[in-house]
């Protein structure tokens, strides 16, 4: 059972880091143009 | 990018387009790097979700440029109107961000309880207990607010909504939840109340970005009526201004094929003005020196430099934006389906577990069990079910109504859109298409029709756009001209194999025409403004669906009647703004629903004040500002598909009603009879939700 105590805050640990970055995608405007994102991967850069 | 190092930071400008007809990444591919490669040009960035490229670029280029650029890569560009340029998604990210957290709590809770329910007890049960409050109380507090907010002001002006009973029940549980944590209880109810808030949340954010995605679309289609003029200073020297920096006594240079951006007065140039959009009428009507015109007409013929009398808010305009305030009114007042649910909703949900309390108290229970109880019936009442069933429908059949050309702004448009018995058409640009059509193609000699072309092609005149778009889809090839030039108020010249040919302005008085002289002779182009695709159809298909229509035009009694002839419609005439705006409210207060359908700057206090309302995508932007939902493309169809479909979806939604009443009645006796655990409030509501999503995905066609 005293595996839990460290087993808790590390799953609570990972959840809350994964909900940061999903947090800092949004501000950073990386859903901003969702169409525009799919597309962008199709341009070639030989240019 | 790194060319335009000589501009320095403090004088780039940002300015934003819409491009409507980027679609794909070649399109922004195209559009980005022949940009960049303008000079004055620092970057540009297209989003196509908006449709909009935002261009950063030196001073020296003036909004007219741009277009300019963006039209040489063969893109239609227009300045965005000034509102649009900051559009607001906050309240979307804000959702979303509420249910991330929502979802983040819910997860890790539902860990901890699927422990609890496989039979932990003792001190590894409180201890989880304890960090399932630790964990649900601040996401409640944070993911909760959306709900605490609305069901607050609607409180405070003494009304109740959807959110009353889902914040009382929340709120209640999470407290009684508490306590039992805190005193060693063996039953706590966080994951439930945090799992209703997540599903809720789901909701409201498939609702939000419904309203996101139609604006988007919307902004993109939005053509600011008369963005701007150029205007000439004492020294003849030209500058490009927005209409809102226009000032009486300033001299603008109105070209053929725009728009007036202000009210004003004639000094030189004589010219056809279309009035279509501001008054309906059809007819163009000839100004020439000291004549007074009007913002948002359309300059047909020859340039014209006029004088400015009024701009922005002081223009003809001002009154129509007045009326429409006012017309307004009426639709706020509009209570949508979930609202007027939970009136009956809410009160009955509290009865219920009230009357648990008092009844097991009654039976010898003892007070905290009682409590217990009656938290149990809260939870299971609360309308997740309830709160998914609108906006799921609505969600499904706004993206198949989108497939289908139809943008619609937001759900209460829809459960209007389908309460509707009575259709008004605006006749202008509405029922017909509101721009020339070639009428007498076949007049016109074979051997002479690639010479038309041709000429045609070397104008962005509405006349020779007409012509264009005639011979583009019969397959001609344009012939080879040689020295094309265009002489405003005149027409195009040029040579063909040595001789003389030119697309000259007409004689004819009425409507309009023009004269195509080539090699082989004269002939007379005549254009006319056509009925829409599809709009006897559509007039047809809205009688079986139990829809009357009429017109009410701005347009003269004549016109209307030739306009009209065959659809089987009654028609009113000649009517202004206010008449338009009366005619509904007498239909209103006769018990009608009244659809009114229209595009120009007159029907906009009509379009505001219908009980709901459509815009073509062509419609001035204060029509598509006002109305409801925008339709694209040339078929009128698409109108009578939007009906049907908010009908099927008014049926889902109240099937939804019935399957989440149906589960109250199996799942509320229970509860009150003490038997519902945590466990089973967490499987009643994810299964009731998900057989409400399911339901409401069958819609996914609707608009076929």
């Amino acid at each position: 059972m005293s595996g839990l105590l460290y087993l808790i805050p590390i799953a609570l640990l990972l959840g809350l880091s994964g909900l940061a970055a999903f947090f800092w995608a949004i501000r950073s405007g990386q859903f901003d143009d969702m169409d525009g994102a799919a597309a962008r991967i199709l341009i070639e850069d030989d240019e | 990018m790194t060319a335009h190092a000589a501009i320095s930071g403090d004088t780039i400008e940002r300015t934003v387009l819409a491009v409507p007809d980027a679609h794909c990444a070649g399109c922004m591919a195209k559009i980005e790097r022949g940009l960049a490669a303008v000079p004055g040009i620092v970057s540009a960035r297209l989003n196509l979700s908006t449709r909009q490229v935002a261009i950063a670029h030196g001073r020296a280029l003036q909004v007219p440029d741009l277009v300019a650029a963006i039209t040489r890569l063969g893109f239609a560009a227009q300045p965005v109107a000034e509102t649009n340029i900051e559009v607001s998604d906050n309240a979307s990210r804000a959702l979303v961000r509420a249910t991330a957290v929502a979802g983040f709590a819910a997860m890790n809770i539902m860990l901890l309880s699927v422990s609890v329910w496989s039979g932990a007890d003792g001190a590894t049960r409180n201890l989880f207990h304890l960090l399932s409050g630790l964990i649900a109380i601040p996401t409640i507090a944070y993911s909760g607010q959306p709900f605490f907010r609305s069901a607050w002001s609607a409180l405070r002006h003494g009304r109740t909504n959807m959110d009353v009973p889902i914040s009382i029940g929340v709120t209640l549980v999470t407290g009684l939840s508490l306590f039992e944590a805190l005193t060693g209880g063996p039953h706590a109810y966080f994951d439930g109340a945090v799992m209703l808030l997540f599903f809720l949340l789901v909701g409201r954010m498939l609702d939000s970005f419904m309203r996101d995605r139609a604006r988007d679309g919307v902004a993109a289609l939005l053509k600011q009526t008369a963005p701007g003029a150029l205007v000439i200073d004492a020294k003849g020297r030209g500058e490009w201004l927005r209409a809102g920096e226009l000032r009486p006594g300033m001299r603008m240079l109105v070209a053929a094929g725009e728009r007036l951006a202000a009210d004003g007065i004639v000094e030189t140039g004589a010219s056809s003005l279309d009035r279509s959009l501001l008054t309906g009428e059809s007819k163009p009507e000839p100004v020439s020196v000291d004549d007074k015109v009007l913002a948002g007409t359309l300059n047909l013929l020859g340039p014209l430099t006029v004088t400015v009398t009024a701009a922005g808010q002081d223009t003809s305009l001002a009154e129509i934006a007045r009326l429409m305030d006012d017309a307004g009114q009426g639709r706020s007042r509009y209570v949508r389906i979930a609202d007027r649910a939970a009136r009956l909703y809410a009160p009955a949900v509290h009865a219920t577990a009230a009357a648990a309390f008092i009844v097991w108290l009654l039976l010898g229970a003892g007070w905290h069990q009682a409590l217990l109880i009656s938290a149990a019936v809260l939870i299971i009442t609360c309308p997740c079910a309830l709160g998914l069933a609108v906006p799921a429908a609505q969600v499904v059949v706004a993206g198949s109504l989108m497939r289908a050309g139809v943008l619609v702004k937001d759900g209460s448009a829809l459960e209007r859109l389908a309460e509707a018995d009575r259709v008004i058409f605006d006749k202008t640009g509405t029922l017909t298409l509101g721009r020339p059509e070639l009428v007498n193609l076949t007049d016109l000699p074979v051997a002479a029709r690639p010479v038309a072309l041709a000429l045609a092609r070397s104008s962005r005149h509405p006349l020779a756009e007409a012509i264009r778009r005639a011979f583009e889809s019969e397959q001609v090839v344009a012939a080879e001209l040689t020295n094309t030039v265009e002489r405003p108020g005149f027409g195009i010249s040029a040579e063909f194999k040595g001789k003389p040919v030119s697309l000259a302005r007409g004689e004819s008085s009425d409507g309009l025409s023009t004269t195509l002289t080539w090699a082989g002779g004269e002939t007379v182009l005549r254009f006319a403004d056509h009925l829409r695709p599809d709009a006897l159809k559509t007039i047809l298909r809205l009688r079986s669906l139990g829809l009357e229509a009429s017109v009410a035009s701005g347009d003269n009694a004549r016109s209307v009647a030739t306009a009209i002839a065959g659809l089987g419609l009654t028609a009113q005439t000649g009517m202004e703004p206010r008449d338009k705006l009366d005619l509904i409210g007498r239909l209103k207060s006769a018990g009608h629903r009244v659809v009114m359908i229209g595009d120009g700057l007159n029907d906009g206090p009509a379009l505001a004040a219908g009980h709901v309302s459509l815009a073509p995508a062509s419609a001035s932007d204060v029509g598509q500002s006002a109305a409801d939902a925008v339709f694209l493309g040339d078929s009128l169809l698409p109108v009578a598909k939007a009906i049907a479909a908010a009908r099927r979806t008014m049926r889902v939604v109240r099937q939804n009603f019935i399957i989440a009443i149906g589960y109250n009645a199996i799942a509320v006796p229970l509860a009150f009879m003490g038997k519902v655990t945590p466990l089973v409030a967490a499987l009643a509501m994810s299964g009731s939700s998900l057989i409400v999503v399911g339901n409401a995905l069958r819609l996914r066609n609707a608009a076929r």
